[in-house]
């Protein structure tokens, strides 16, 4: 009964934002802002998390690799394959899901409880759309370029790492990437990425949208947007995997 | 003119607001009073529409606010200004900014022309020089006033203040009172006030209700308040032993 209450109230908040934009200026100044603090804000988090994953993923594969008559480049197509594939776009989401969708949940909520987004209505601003729309938009933008940057650096991490430790070269990861390089992979991860960015900002929004009270249903809210969002993160990676590959 | 009809509204089982009928008249200063908790933020969202009445109608000069289509709501909210009680700043930006939002919104004009108006309003609740100020930098006071100055920015011709002079001192609060009363004289603007500020009502009240838990049990003019049977209400305006103790060797 709950579930069918909330997402209904879910599906009305989307419904909303669909509205004509009161002024368009203004809408586009707050997504470009919005874009720019999710998108910038999160490039720093994102390539740390790669670059350790494209590492970790590459010494666990060669310690994986004893027997001494497989060659040693298919490190580089492992590594290469799920990064794209798997360790870009969901360990990337997850931990936007933390970042951006707490920070959603929080600053909405926050408004919410000390009545800014009924200042908003009383102007006669659509607050839905104005404060939801453009933070939906920048995530389904900036979100899959950040699942892009991830891979791309979790790759060059395992590259790196690789050299470093002496366990193969440059050349022999380069080759054995390319050898099982597929640009599909690379659709099917954003395909993933834009599910993702579209759980993430829909439900974190809709969390901190519909708080009611005060400072402990803000973090309430925010604990309850990351859990929902990594949960819809996980089961819409497998969904797509049984779809796509 | 705002006229509310039976307006009733609970919150669960707790009945808030029963069976409300007033009329609020343009170039008058309606005040809303009663003591904590009896129901005048309540009334105040329900008029402006964030509370929806469980019975009632509530009239915009000819047109039923809940009968409205969008457009016709939107093109009302437009026409109204309003304070809250919390004032309900924008924390993400500064005074500056809160004021010039809805300008920008409706209302653009070459940005020379806004931030006049934005200094002017400025200037009126007495905060001239405090443009660059973030919200979390003013006092509860100085955030009521900035509240009043965005609710007038754009001219309303409703304007809804729940306690705009709690928590500022007695000249300030006298200030706001009578910017109140000007800008509601000056431009006929239908102005509903929440307070339970004796001074403002007997300052500026033009036409009082009095709200006792939920019901309105009294009205009329700031002459009349002072000696009305209602005990409820004398309790309110005589809430003070000393004013007690007046009163009693008056009558
Ligand atoms: N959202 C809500 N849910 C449940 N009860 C509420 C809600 N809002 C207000 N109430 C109840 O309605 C009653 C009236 O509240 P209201 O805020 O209107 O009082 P008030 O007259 O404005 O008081 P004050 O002068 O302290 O601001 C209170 O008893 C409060 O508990
Ligand atoms: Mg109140």
């Amino acid at each position: 009964m709950n579930f069918f209450y909330n997402f209904g109230r879910y599906l009305m908040m989307l419904r909303l934002m669909l509205c004509k934009p009161e002024n368009g200026r203004m809408y586009w100044e707050e997504t470009v802002r919005q874009m720019s603090s999710i998108g910038l804000g999160s490039v720093g988090i994102v390539a740390f998390v790669a670059v350790f994953m494209g590492g970790v993923s590459a010494v666990q594969t060669v310690y994986q690799l004893v027997a001494p008559y497989i060659s040693l480049t298919v490190v580089g197509s492992i590594v290469t394959n799920s990064s794209i594939l798997e360790l870009g776009p969901s360990i990337t989401s997850l931990v936007l899901a933390g970042k951006i969708g707490s920070n959603i949940a929080s600053e909405l909520g926050y408004m919410r409880s000390s009545e800014q987004i009924d200042a908003l209505e009383i102007m006669g601003v659509n607050p839905v759309a104005y404060l939801v729309g453009p933070k939906m938009v920048a995530c389904l933008t900036m979100i899959p370029l950040l699942v892009i940057t991830s891979f791309s650096m979790s790759i060059l991490g395992g590259m790196v790492i690789c050299q470093l430790t002496g366990l193969i070269t440059y050349d022999q990861f380069i080759e054995g990437a390319r050898s099982s390089f597929l640009p599909y992979d690379v659709f099917f991860a954003m395909c993933k990425a834009v599910t993702f960015a579209f759980f993430i900002s829909s439900v974190s929004a809709y969390h901190g949208f519909h708080v009611q009270g005060g400072a402990l249903e803000v973090g309430r809210a925010s604990t309850k947007a990351v859990v929902y969002c990594c949960v819809l993160i996980l089961l819409g990676d497998y969904i797509l995997a049984q779809l796509l590959l | 003119m705002i006229r509310l009809q039976g307006i009733s509204k609970k919150f669960g089982d707790k009945a808030v607001l029963e069976d409300i009928h007033a009329t609020f008249l343009p170039g008058k200063v309606n005040m809303v009073i009663g003591a904590s908790g009896s129901g005048k933020s309540v009334l105040m969202k329900t008029m402006v529409g964030l509370v929806k009445p469980d019975a009632g109608q509530l009239f915009y000069q000819n047109l039923e606010l809940g009968e409205m289509d969008v457009d016709q709501r939107n093109e009302l909210r437009q026409k109204i200004g309003m304070l809250f009680q919390s004032a309900a700043l924008f924390d993400s930006l500064t005074v500056l900014d809160n004021l010039l939002f809805p300008l920008r919104m409706f209302r653009p004009a070459p940005k020379a022309e806004m931030q006049e108006r934005v200094a002017y309003c400025l200037e009126r609740v007495g905060l001239a020089g405090t443009e660059n100020l973030f919200p979390s930098e003013l006092s509860g006071g100085m955030k009521k006033r900035v509240g009043i100055a965005r609710a007038i920015v754009l001219e309303p011709q409703f304007l809804f203040c729940d306690e705009p002079n709690s928590g500022l001192d007695p000249k300030t609060s006298i200030r706001i009172d009578h910017l109140i009363q000007d800008i509601t004289n000056e431009f006929q603007i239908t102005t509903i006030v929440n307070t339970h500020d004796m001074n403002s009502v007997l300052e500026c009240g033009d036409h009082i209700v009095f709200l006792y838990k939920g019901r309105k049990t009294w009205e009329g003019d700031r002459r009349l308040i002072l000696n009305s049977d209602n005990e409820p209400l004398n309790e309110l305006v005589y809430a003070s032993r000393f004013l007690q103790q007046f009163r009693e060797k008056a009558s």
